[in-house]
């Protein structure tokens, strides 16, 4: 038996901009939460890229506002099955960050980390051309902070656990290093397409 | 800690149900592959309907950990659930559901070192696993704090009884317990312990505020870990 009696869903025909096994949450915007939410103060904030670079470069909450805007409008795709769409996301594109503190050539990978212990890996493609974006400012009002605020990166192609709330910085890498949920058991990485939850999916 | 292996989807079979409360049931399931799990960790239940579409959500394990050939699973049924309606209200003893697990590499005890369990209404249910695993000794390494609005919210009743529990009412008492009225920092403070970890489990608005009052009572907010998922709010 394949099916589950008398169970009717809610998808009806397959709504095509749902990945597998998601369902839309609609207007509510879940939290979720491994750890404590950090308080932390504009005036002390800061974002750092470094590791191999040639120029690590931190910026303060002023100057990350002085860098050329971006903004991603659409949807976002949690492994515990919800999707949200129709959210506009505004910040800074990871690309600009990266090119001021230039990457070297050996560079592939960056491990993303926060201002609490959370950290999370990407590959360099995944945050360059466009895919990518330090944001402070959702739906036209600042990112609140259970949601990451005052800034989280948004990378909205994969699983949102990947979009790591509270981000401090990236570390530009030669290899790939698992971050927080990628060690305990989350896929490397992350295709909301390819249904990629958990490790072996 | 060595984490149990991820399986892939697999049937279960009902093998008993139990009314928690009006709206809160658990499900044993007796597993096709016996997949061992931690305290803390959840399984993951997956629907399809006869047109294909599916949905699937992550349920906490009540049960302790054990050899896996049975775990339990309670649920909240909620009034907008499309997964937890349909359990609630269409399955009976023998039917099968789909199920994946165990999950989860964080919000896991083994039982070893003190632990501080605060739970919120349903968020008492990986805790639970997790005060059945520390009775199984006498060294009384955990000690649960539970918050339900009223009696009648209180799920595993007869559980939650002992030394090494604290019922918390927040809007109606029973006579003789605490009076009702919120978590404060002073129901927890007798319970804080420098070298214990301190689990918190509810809603983001419980998991918030029980995580302030933790700090405020002295705790280290990196000795904390914290599990949500569910209806938001």
């Amino acid at each position: 038996m394949s099916l589950s009696r008398a169970f009717r869903g809610r998808g009806g025909p397959t709504n095509r901009r749902l990945p597998p096994g998601q369902y839309d949450t609609g207007r509510s915007w879940p939290v979720l939460t491994a750890e404590v939410t950090p308080r932390i103060d504009l005036a002390s904030w800061t974002f750092t890229v470094e590791g191999l670079v040639e120029r690590p470069t931190t910026w303060t909450w002023d100057e990350m506002h002085d860098l050329p805007s971006a903004t991603y409008s659409g949807s976002v795709h949690c492994v515990t099955s919800w999707s949200k769409f129709d959210l506009t996301f505004t910040g800074v594109a990871v690309e600009t960050l990266l090119n001021a503190a230039s990457p070297l050539a050996s560079a592939s990978h960056v491990l993303v980390f926060c201002h609490t212990a959370y950290t999370t890996n990407l590959p360099l493609a995944d945050v360059t051309a466009g895919r990518a974006l330090v944001t402070w400012e959702v739906d036209g009002a600042p990112l609140p902070r259970e949601h990451g605020g005052p800034a989280r990166l948004v990378v909205p192609h994969l699983y949102f656990w990947k979009s790591a709330k509270w981000v401090a910085g990236l570390r530009v890498l030669a290899h790939d290093e698992p971050g927080f949920w990628e060690v305990r058991g989350y896929h490397n990485y992350g295709d909301p397409w390819r249904e990629q939850r958990y490790q072996g999916d | 800690m060595n984490m149990p292996r991820l399986g892939r989807w697999q049937w279960a079979t009902i093998v008993h149900i139990r009314l928690e409360t009006p709206q809160v049931k658990t499900f044993r399931l007796s597993l096709a592959e016996p997949s061992p799990h931690l305290a803390g960790q959840h399984f993951l239940v997956r629907l399809t309907a006869s047109d294909g579409s599916r949905a699937q959500r992550s349920y906490s394990i009540a049960s302790p950990p054990s050899d896996g050939t049975e775990i339990e699973l309670t649920v909240e049924r909620l009034p907008d659930g499309e997964v937890s309606a349909y359990l609630h209200d269409e399955l009976a003893i023998g039917d099968t559901i789909e199920v994946r697990g165990p999950i989860g590499g964080w919000f896991i005890w083994d039982g070893s070192t003190p632990a501080l369990l605060v739970g919120g209404g349903s968020g008492i249910v990986p805790l639970m696993a997790m005060l059945r695993l520390a009775r199984r000794t006498s060294e009384a390494l955990a000690h649960l704090v539970v918050s339900v609005r009223t009696p009648d919210d209180l799920i595993y009743a007869d559980k939650v009884c002992g030394p090494d529990t604290t019922v918390i009412y927040s809007h109606r008492a029973p006579d003789g317990a605490r009076p009702a009225g919120r978590l404060k920092v002073a129901d927890l403070t007798p319970l804080v312990r420098a070298d214990a970890t301190t689990y918190i489990c509810g809603s983001t608005r419980f998991a918030e505020a029980a995580s302030d009052l933790l700090v405020d009572a002295g705790v280290a907010a990196e000795t904390i870990r914290i599990e949500r998922f569910g209806p938001t709010g």
